[in-house]
């Protein structure tokens, strides 16, 4: 028998980059679907083309701008554009989005150096530079299910109104036509992938049984959501209730996919802890008292900020070194 | 005597902003308009252009042990000068540009351009030199300036140059003067690496 001398590694898996980003695009499907029910086929063809869009200008980047003649595309771009297209409201027009997707790979993605090393999720850059750059197409949005440019507020900015006040929260609902059921299956209005918690846990489900994400990040970000709300909702009555909470805005696609993006994650499981405390509590405080009805893309991109220190902090004990040595 | 090429130097060569990245704080601060750019810039240059003579005069009675304190106060002079003068006839470029003008007193460029060169060339020469460094930073911040007008607020000096659904605010704030200088410095640092590749070839 031959026996073959290599260098390790010696097991090699056979999941490339590629692979893993086509399961995340998979896993988004059921978000784009309803929301293509919901909105209509204009959010369908929005939502493709950013993905697409995106894809082409990291071609473009790595081709020319970086001078990467043997680039192969691994779709990783396509599932920046396609979570950018998902956050904005289908109330905004197709050139700022354009806008958003080439600043989102520019800006946050290419200048760091590319996949790997990018400190800022980029759809979210992308996102927070539309928010700012573009405040009133951003924060118009559209009421679902109806063919009509109708108006509306998403239910984070009507219950913001009334944060504090004596307002009963249930009442508020049922005024405004909110129910639970609503809120998970997703008629309501919102961005166009963030409004289906159903379809949402659906692609994230997918993705666990994949082995492509750990849910650690999402545990306890929705759990430290769930605790804070909570004890503000025992406070004041009027702060809403935990599960409006979970199921409102951008909570669900913010936790799922956005703040476990491999790449602005921590890495290890303590590291993991501290990441989604910091997102829960940061996102309850904007939607509390910040200026925004929502905070879910502020709280990642801060987090985002710190993952290098912690992960520097939550780094495992090196196997047979004693704490005094490590310390160093 | 006088060598024109301490003229040029400053316009893109040694350009102050994009190649020396110095005078970082006006850069960023005031470029909200090409208006207040504009003004920045001409301040600089008329502040510059007075601290080179001096200093050029003096170099030869200043010890060295000392020059440091004698240059800030030199330039802390002109620029009190100057700071009156804008506060009566440009009064509303004053207010905006508010803490800005007494600032000039430490901006990098001029005490940068008094200790590398007035010190050490004569008057014409540091004429020069100043006018090239201060035209420089000036054509520079008038650059950021307009593109972040016309950008944040689709206007340049105040005329509409775009319409109102194609402002991008960003631009207008803080990080939008980091990005727009970021861009710039790449585009300018590009331009550089470009011409050293055809010299070496």
């Amino acid at each position: 028998m031959a026996l073959n001398t290599s260098a390790a590694p010696h097991l090699r898996t056979k999941d490339s980059t590629r692979k893993v980003m086509i399961d995340v695009l998979i896993a988004l499907m059921p978000a784009v679907i309803v929301s293509s029910v919901v909105y209509g086929l204009k959010a369908l063809i929005v939502m493709l083309s950013c993905m697409v869009g995106a894809e082409l200008f990291e071609l473009f980047i790595m081709k020319v701008l970086r001078n990467k003649k043997n680039f192969r595309p691994d779709f990783s771009a396509a599932v920046t554009g396609l979570l950018l297209g998902m956050n904005v409201s289908i109330a905004v027009q197709w050139w700022q989005i354009l806008i958003g997707v080439i600043f989102a790979i520019g800006v946050g993605k290419h200048v760091f150096g590319g996949l790997g090393q990018n400190m800022f999720n980029p759809a979210l850059v992308g996102r927070v530079f539309m928010i700012i750059s573009f405040p009133t197409a951003m924060t118009t949005w559209l009421k679902p299910g109806v063919t009509d440019l109708v108006t509306t507020a998403t239910p984070l900015a009507i219950a913001k109104e009334s944060y504090g006040t004596a307002v009963n929260f249930s009442q508020l609902m049922a005024n405004n036509n909110i129910n639970y059921m609503d809120l998970f299956l997703g008629k309501i209005s919102g961005s166009m992938g963030e409004i289906s918690a159903a379809a949402l846990l659906i692609g994230f489900i997918y993705l666990v049984v994949r082995g492509r994400i750990k849910i650690n990040i999402p545990v306890f970000y929705v759990g430290t959501v769930v605790i804070f709300s909570s004890i503000m909702y025992f406070i004041n009555n009027s702060y809403g209730t935990p599960l409006f909470h979970v199921l409102t805005g951008g909570l669900i696609i913010g936790a799922l996919f956005m703040a476990t993006d491999m790449v602005t994650s921590p890495m290890t499981f303590k590291g993991q802890m501290i990441y989604g405390i910091g997102l829960g509590v940061i996102t309850m405080v904007i939607r509390y008292i910040g200026s925004y009805p929502e905070g879910v893309s502020f709280a990642i991109l801060i987090m985002n900020a710190f993952v290098p220190l912690i992960d520097i902090w939550a780094k495992p004990k090196i196997y047979g070194t004693v704490k005094k040595e490590a310390k160093i | 005597m006088a060598d024109i090429k301490n003229l040029t130097n400053g316009f893109i060569k040694q350009n102050p902003t994009f190649v020396q990245v110095l005078g970082m704080c006006p850069t960023l601060a005031v470029t909200t308009s090409a208006e207040n750019a504009l003004g920045m810039g001409l301040a600089v240059l008329a502040v510059l252009v007075m601290s080179n003579i001096a200093i050029s005069l003096i170099r030869k009675l200043v010890p060295d042990n000392i020059r440091i304190p004698v240059y800030i106060v030199v330039i802390a002079s002109f620029v009190t000068v100057i700071d009156l003068l804008m506060h009566g006839f440009t009064y509303d470029l004053w207010k905006t540009l508010g803490l800005f003008i007494p600032l000039i007193v430490v901006n990098c460029i001029i005490l940068g351009r008094a200790e590398a060169f007035a010190s050490k060339n004569g008057v014409l020469d540091s004429i020069f030199d100043a006018l090239g460094m201060g035209l420089g930073f000036t054509g520079s911040l008038l650059l950021l300036g307009s593109i972040r007008e016309i950008l944040g607020n689709g206007t340049i000096f105040g005329l509409k140059v775009m319409s109102e659904t194609f402002k991008m605010y960003l631009f207008i704030l803080p990080p939008g003067a980091f990005i727009a200088l970021g861009l710039l410095l790449a585009f300018f640092n590009s331009l550089t690496l470009k011409k050293q590749k055809k010299g070496g070839k």
